[in-house]
């Protein structure tokens, strides 16, 4: 049986006017790394917050090894948010020596600032540091408390690729350590990457949940082929093919691809330019949604 | 109360206080200014002569002096002791009590010794009783020190804790807070006692450095006066806590801190007595808790006032205090 970690059951968050979350239930095995996926607005910050304790929700309860969340979680949990400023005149290792003591028990800070690279900038002022250097400074104040569970609110939002990779890699490392890791994101590429399980949520409501590779098959049993709108012969017709043009490119989902691709050679289709792909989550999405995912 | 936990925000506290350079300076900067500049400048109008007077509440002073009655100021005091005191210090030039025929005079003052020899020469005095009260006159910085002092703690106090805070919230350090293991207990006693540190130190190299500048009157126990500063910057800092229990907006934290530092400011006898002032205007005064730190201090610093003596401004401001504290970590919220 899975050791459950965290669990969410009937949860609604309410604000004023909002019916921000409408009944997630989410339970998440000890060990993994869990994915809430959706656009803006769906609601997964605020799922996440009920699972932090930062926010108490309308219904609905949360479980942390089965027991209602209390005052001694924080000392179970490192949380990294969307939005952080730090203190102003403090350096970056001074920050994270008072985060350190602030726990009961704590991880080694010099190990942490190895994992974390953060050893180039530990004098500059948090404020001075560049996004990723950022992130990777609140992903060790995370860190720094030896959580069971971390949770990253969209930890890679803003990042240029090569700081992204370098956080993946960072939340790899800690995955391998066995810390639960539950993270939000709205990019696919990120959660297929990172996570065991996601749970896909928009208006409030979790509407496909699973391993990704699951979720994909159970949706899909085609591929997408992809040629550029210019190498379409003019006087072919799109719908005999199955094809549709998404701006300047034409795509067609195959169950068969050596049949599609005969198919095109008789009718002189120029192939050079041909790509093949698995579907992926923001197909996923779409084809879920009828959205795109950042809309 | 985890005290490693209280000990981690406190040192983190002092640290961004000591390094914010403009913020530290201006702490020196402000009160020098206005005891060195404003103290020294101001110059109140006051009449040629000041005569209080006791159990008589309209003498004229025609009928005493011979002298033109815009050129006196007539102040009908109640206090024997407030009214001998300043005569000493040449605040009152002459003391009268009709109805006992009694006056005192200070001989070192020359403004008193013009007033005694007027009334004689009236004749409206004669076979009355004469006290002499010395003392030397108290320059005006003297008595603008203590209330200068305060209010600048007063700003301090109110901004350095609510302003802080309110800028915490509004930029999700609090909720980075909340997210830990610190209570709101340990986080808000921690920038409590940073500030109170601050500013008790700050007060001690003000006062150091004055004392060589101006040579300022100190009649009383310092440790009395560091008692008086310590419930006063509590009472102010708590009065912060409040103001920034919940708000998220800077805007309207300014506001409300400005709401709450300008009537103590005018009213809380920084730079003038209230004592000729309309009695709700007294009351009001009183209401407020600068007034009664700055009292108290005074009476310290110039009057050399006992522990006794200023207990019940110390209790007020205690009182002050400890409704404020249970009313900001009532209100209090991380977000």
């Amino acid at each position: 049986m899975v050791d459950t970690i965290m669990e969410t059951q009937g949860l609604h968050v309410r604000f004023d006017q909002l019916h921000a979350v409408r009944g997630v239930d989410i339970s998440i095995p000890a060990g993994s790394c869990f994915g809430l996926l959706g656009p803006n607005g769906a609601g997964k910050t605020t799922t996440i917050e009920c699972m932090e304790g930062i926010k108490t929700p309308s219904e609905g309860r949360v479980l942390y090894r089965g027991q209602p969340l209390d005052v001694s979680f924080a000392e179970h949990a490192g949380i990294m948010f969307q939005q952080t400023a730090l203190q102003d005149f403090v350096t970056v290792g001074e920050t994270l020596t008072m985060f350190q003591r602030l726990y009961q028990s704590s991880v080694v800070v010099d190990e942490l600032i190895e994992v974390c690279k953060l050893d180039e900038f530990l004098d500059r002022e948090p404020k001075k540091l560049s996004g990723g250097q950022r992130q990777r400074l609140l992903l060790a104040i995370a860190l720094v408390g030896e959580p069971k569970i971390v949770f990253l609110d969209e930890p890679t939002t803003g990042l240029d690729p090569q700081a992204r990779r370098n956080l993946w890699q960072l939340v790899s490392d800690i995955k391998s350590r066995g810390v639960t890791v539950v993270m939000s994101t709205h990019y696919m590429d990120e959660a297929y990457e990172l996570c065991d399980q996601i749970a896909i949520m928009d208006h409030g409501k979790v509407i496909a949940e699973g391993t990704p590779d699951e979720l994909l098959r159970s949706i899909f049993s085609d591929v997408v082929m992809q040629l550029p709108l210019a190498d379409w012969p003019a006087a072919l017709s799109l719908e005999g093919f199955g094809a549709q043009s998404f701006g300047e490119q034409v795509q067609l989902m195959s169950k068969d691809v050596n049949e599609s691709i005969a198919a095109l050679l008789a009718a002189d289709v120029p192939l050079q330019h041909l790509q093949i792909r698995k579907r992926n989550l923001e197909d996923l999405f779409i084809e879920l949604t009828g959205r795109e995912l950042r809309t | 109360m985890n005290f490693k936990r209280f000990y981690a925000v406190f040192v983190a506290r002092n640290l961004e206080f000591i390094r914010d350079r403009g913020a530290l300076a201006w702490s020196f900067i402000f009160p020098v200014f206005m005891i060195l500049g404003f103290a020294f400048v101001f110059n109140g109008q006051k009449p040629l002569y000041t005569v209080g007077a006791m159990n008589n509440p309209a003498p004229t002073a025609m009928s005493y002096f011979a002298l033109d009655e815009a050129l006196i100021e007539m102040v009908v005091i109640v206090d024997e002791g407030y009214a001998t005191r300043r005569l000493g210090r040449h605040a009152l030039d002459l003391l009268l009590d009709t109805a006992n025929k009694h006056y005192w005079v200070n001989p070192l003052s020359p403004e008193g010794q013009v007033l005694e020899r007027l009334l004689q020469g009236s004749g409206a005095a004669e076979g009355w009783q004469r006290t002499e009260i010395s003392g030397e006159a108290l320059r005006y910085v003297d008595w603008a020190l203590p209330g200068i002092l305060s209010m600048n703690m007063m700003f301090a106090a109110l901004f350095g804790i609510g302003y802080v805070i309110v800028r915490y919230r509004k930029t999700g350090m609090l909720k980075r807070m909340m997210a830990t293991p610190v209570t709101a207990v340990e986080f808000l006693g921690a920038q409590l006692a940073s500030r109170l540190m601050v500013m008790i130190v700050i007060n001690i190299i003000l006062l150091m450095g004055l004392w060589f500048a101006v040579d300022f009157r100190m009649e009383g126990s310092v440790l009395l006066l560091a008692l008086v500063f310590i419930l006063g910057a509590t009472s102010l800092i708590s009065i912060g806590l409040l103001v920034a229990a919940r708000i998220a907006n800077e805007e309207l934290a300014n506001g409300l801190l400005n709401a709450a530092t300008w009537p103590m400011m005018m009213l809380s006898e920084v730079w003038f007595s209230m004592e000729n002032a309309a009695p709700w205007i007294q009351s009001l005064s009183l209401a407020l808790p600068l007034t009664h730190m700055t009292k108290a201090a005074r009476a310290v610093m110039l009057d050399g006032a006992g522990f006794v003596d200023i207990l019940p401004n110390l209790v007020y401001l205690t009182a002050v205090a400890l409704v404020f504290l249970m009313l900001g970590a009532r209100f209090f919220r991380w977000e």
